[in-house]
């Protein structure tokens, strides 16, 4: 081995001071991505000594013929299925550029490793089978590169040895393809006719394509621009975590966009929160010189203690992110089961999550089709535009203002089930959240725990009239109260008689009507009581928007005593009033109430005693972490 | 910003996701340039404290200056040091090759620690450009309940969106240097004036690329006494990082049997 060489210019971190850029080579399957990858290192130069013989020996023994994808398939079930499962990266130079090589796989099976794979390119290759054409996995490809926001593509029409290198067959595709990207908003870098098995156009133009004058594989990747950090937009600087090691109170996260500087005036959305960058903190402690730009992972402190939190933006004041409870979306979706209206999820923007809803579904279409059909729900590997209403505000952009900050993800069980781009953002009827800024309570909700031994929560009775609501909710408030607790009971009737009296018994006006319960029941809860509301509420749909607000504190019961037993019951009259007509609207007659299905408790009054149901309700608070058990760790509740 | 720049910040991002939606992280200390330059960034992302333990699974064959670099720099940098013990040979899967199975003790010493602390996260020092299966790897990447790697069902993972909820019982590797290479690594190191062991540095015309266990672990043939000619050897050369790893030559697919059973 010859070691030391002087070379020319003295070696940089990448080797040199050429810029770094990662491709990523997608396509349909088998349309001959690992053979191109597997061409473009031996051209070049960029093989290890002996890989290229140990392959061809490898092959040899296997009893097959040689082929330049082996050089990828380094795993065993790689090579036993024939097909490349997931995305490697590999390491090559062109002349003015280090690149960085994603192989992506064609599999529709595998799009959730193409996406992987293509999510972190700054330009990609879509290689096309002469013989074969633009097929749905093509299609597919194309689209998801536009979803993911890679702008930078080049075709190759590969396998030109089986056309006869036919200049009219490479045109009819370049002009297919060249049409569908267009209509998606995305031009074609270049458009290459190639062999990657003989080489034909990957380093060289040869003869059998004399008729092209475009660049090779290798000039169109030593043309592309690495991804440059958004340093001229709106300063973004989402907040990972707070940490306070020491004396100091130190906002950690990454810049995704503009910059920032000690002295800044700065506000945090989605509160809407106005201080003053104090410093830039660093380790080892450096001095923090200058503006520090988009990219950069900073801590810095403020002038003054804010209640910040995860998730949070900061920016500058007069251009910050909007504060939205609702917005539209163009995603993809891998999950197994279809997206549908109605459909519960976890959203994140960054490192803010948020329960979500999905409210409406537009546009669902596979993007492997050429004439696309609409859908009513999201299939797997397809996409769509989607409305989703989130339970908390989070402050985001549109995707079309701010690339970093304008895009999204959504788990399903804790897995990553799609992503897409923010479209628009509605801030509804909300007030521009500058002119409102909220006072925050004195006291930590640690401190109301420590005394209340319990955390806030909203208790949700739902169920016929007469099923024994406001009996159990009057129960369970003097159990509470009697154990040092501070419960208070929100019954729907009693509010009806003041904050709601505007209200009456239309769907919508119902709807609101649980709403401010919910909103009023929260801020209790946010302040460390236990509100108990005791509500018909029969609409499903009502009691999903009450959860979405409540959250996590959110208890939901089902008081699910029996129809008859109910209508014997009738302390207030109302069931004989509605037989008989003159109560219109009456929940209970009529099959108009649209039970639980994943209550938090279920219980039938007319088996138990108001004791023994007490009890349920107690356990299930304690199980579910709202009632402390007997030894407290105050710690893990702060 | 520069390259080292973007790499440095986007493993302080990967630290930082990791600290905070797991439960119960440690950071798997190797000893190696790898995990010496991991140690560095989780300082610098937490700014000067390392909030969670450094493990250290010891299979007692590592090199003599190893073991005193640790004590050195364990006390130095104050870390919170938990050095736990491998399983003896026998009690390993004997179909295995030699120095696989050598290696894989590790995974069962990894093993064990995990039972002991019940870590729902494992921070370790792997590398896409070091060998081919580790190229396939998530940056966030689930363990089944035996500790186990399924390269066929990897979730989804892009624009820096980690999944991070292991299952009851299972846990996740933590990967913050996977984008970084060979390269990278040295260069950092001079640059931060980041400590490492002398072994990597040559001495009578050999010095080691990799540190593993001592009876498992080759020098390569090299005449770059620091890292200024390390980095100009690595411009040179065409021989794998991991060239004096046995394990990996013995079969085919022995490092990547060691992998799917949860070896880094």
């Amino acid at each position: 081995m010859n070691m030391i060489v002087t070379p020319a210019s003295p070696a940089t971190p990448n080797g040199t001071t050429r810029p770094q850029v990662r491709i990523v080579i997608v396509g349909h399957v088998d349309h001959g991505k690992s053979t191109l990858v597997g061409r473009l290192l031996h051209e070049t130069g960029s093989l290890p000594d002996g890989k290229l013989e140990m392959l061809k020996a490898v092959s040899a023994r296997r009893g097959m013929p040689f082929e330049w994808s082996f050089l990828l398939d380094a795993l065993q079930t790689e090579r036993d299925q024939g097909i490349t499962i997931d995305t490697t990266q590999i390491r090559f130079r062109t002349n003015s550029r280090d690149i960085v090589l994603i192989d992506a796989p064609g599999h529709a099976e595998f799009l959730r490793n193409m996406i992987t794979g293509a999510s972190q390119a700054d330009g990609a290759v879509l290689i096309i089978d002469a013989l074969e054409g633009v097929r749905d996995q093509t299609r597919r490809h194309g689209y998801l590169l536009h979803l993911l926001g890679v702008k930078q593509v080049a075709i190759v029409v590969n396998k030109m040895d089986r056309v006869d290198f036919s200049a009219e067959r490479f045109k009819e595709i370049s002009d297919e393809i060249s049409a569908h990207l267009n209509g998606l908003g995305v031009k074609p870098t270049a458009v290459i006719p190639i062999s990657a098995r003989d080489g034909d156009g990957v380093a060289m133009r040869t003869d059998r394509i004399s008729w092209y004058k475009g660049p090779t594989v290798v000039e169109a990747l030593d043309a592309l621009e690495p991804a440059r950090p958004l340093e001229a937009l709106a300063l973004r600087l989402p907040v990972q975590a707070i940490y306070k090691f020491d004396d100091r109170r130190i906002v950690a996260g990454r810049i995704e966009s503009g910059s920032l500087i000690a002295g800044d005036e700065i506000v945090i959305m989605p509160a809407g929160k106005i201080a003053k960058i104090k410093t830039v903190e660093s380790w080892p402690a450096t001095p923090v010189a200058g503006r520090q730009g988009a990219g950069r992972s900073v801590g810095i402190t403020l002038d003054r203690e804010l209640f910040i939190e995860r998730g949070d933006i900061v920016a500058h004041a007069g251009s910050a992110p909007r504060e939205t409870r609702r917005l539209r979306a163009r995603i993809f979706w891998l999950h197994d089961k279809p997206l549908a209206k109605g459909d519960q999820l976890l959203v994140r923007c960054g490192p803010k999550e948020s329960r979500a809803t999905v409210v409406a579904i537009e546009k669902a279409v596979d993007p492997g089709e050429l004439s696309s059909s609409e859908n009513k729900a999201i299939g797997r590997n397809h996409v769509g535009e989607i409305d989703i209403s989130l339970s908390n505000p989070i402050a985001t952009d549109p995707y079309t203002e701010n690339p970093r900050t304008g895009r999204l993800v959504i788990e399903v069980s804790g897995r990553i089930a799609g992503g897409g781009l923010v479209l628009s953002v509605d801030a509804g009827q909300r007030a521009v959240p500058v002119d409102i800024v909220p006072v925050e309570s004195a006291l930590r909700p640690d401190e109301r725990s420590a005394r209340y031994q319990h955390n806030g929560a909203v208790v949700w009775l739902t169920g016929l009239p007469a099923s024994g609501k406001s009996t159990l909710a009057k129960a369970l408030e003097r159990r509470l109260f009697t154990n040092g607790g501070s419960p208070i009971l929100l019954d729907g009737d009693t509010l009806r008689a003041g904050l709601n009296s505007d209200l009456g018994f239309s769907t919508a006006d119902r709807s609101e009507n649980i709403r401010r319960l919910a909103e009023v029941a929260t801020h209790l809860a946010r302040n460390g009581h236990i509100a108990i509301v005791a509500a018909v509420s029969p609409a499903r749909e009502d009691r999903a928007a009450a959860r979405r607000i409540a959250d996590t504190a959110f208890r939901e019961i089902h008081v699910a005593t029996p129809a008859e037993v109910c209508e014997d019951r009738d302390p207030k009259g109302h069931y004989k009033k509605a037989r008989a007509g003159a109560l219109a609207s009456f929940t209970g007659i009529g099959n108009d109430y649209e039970a639980p299905q994943a209550a938090e408790l279920v219980i039938d009054t007319s088996t138990r005693t108001v004791a023994e149901a007490a009890d349920e309700i107690e356990q299930m608070l304690k199980n579910t972490g709202v009632l402390f058990d007997e030894a407290v760790d105050l710690a893990a509740n702060i | 910003m520069d390259h080292l720049d973007q790499l440095e910040a986007q493993s302080i991002y990967i630290f930082r996701e990791a600290f905070a939606r797991l439960k119960k992280i440690a950071l798997l200390w190797s000893l190696g340039k790898d995990s010496n330059v991991m140690i560095w960034l989780a300082r610098k992302a937490f700014f000067g404290r390392v909030p969670f333990p450094a493990l250290h699974v010891d299979t007692g064959k590592k090199f003599p200056e190893m073991y005193r670099f640790r004590d050195h720099y364990g006390k130095e940098w104050d870390l919170d040091l938990r050095v736990e013990p491998c399983p003896p040979i026998d009690a390993v899967d004997p179909t295995l090759p030699p120095a696989a199975r050598s290696a894989a003790r590790k995974t069962e010493g990894l093993k064990m620690a995990l039972g002991k602390f019940g870590f729902d996260g494992l921070i370790a020092g792997i590398r896409r450009d070091e060998e081919a299966t580790r190229a396939k790897e998530r940056v966030f990447s689930p363990r089944g309940l035996e500790g186990n790697w399924d390269v066929r069902d990897q979730p989804p993972e892009f624009w820096d969106h980690f999944n991070a909820s292991p299952p009851q019982g299972a846990h996740l590797r933590i990967h913050p240097i996977l984008h970084w290479t060979e390269a990278d690594i040295w260069a950092y190191t001079k640059r931060e004036n980041i400590p490492i062991i002398p072994l990597y540095l040559a001495k009578d015309g050999k010095r080691y690329r990799s540190l593993g266990d001592q009876d498992i672990t080759n020098p390569v043939a090299s005449t770059a006494s620091n890292i200024d000619e390390i980095l100009i050897e690595l411009e040179q050369t065409k021989v794998p990082e991991r060239a004096g790893r046995a394990l990996d030559h013995e079969t085919e697919d022995a490092f990547e049997r060691l992998r799917v059973a949860g070896y880094l």
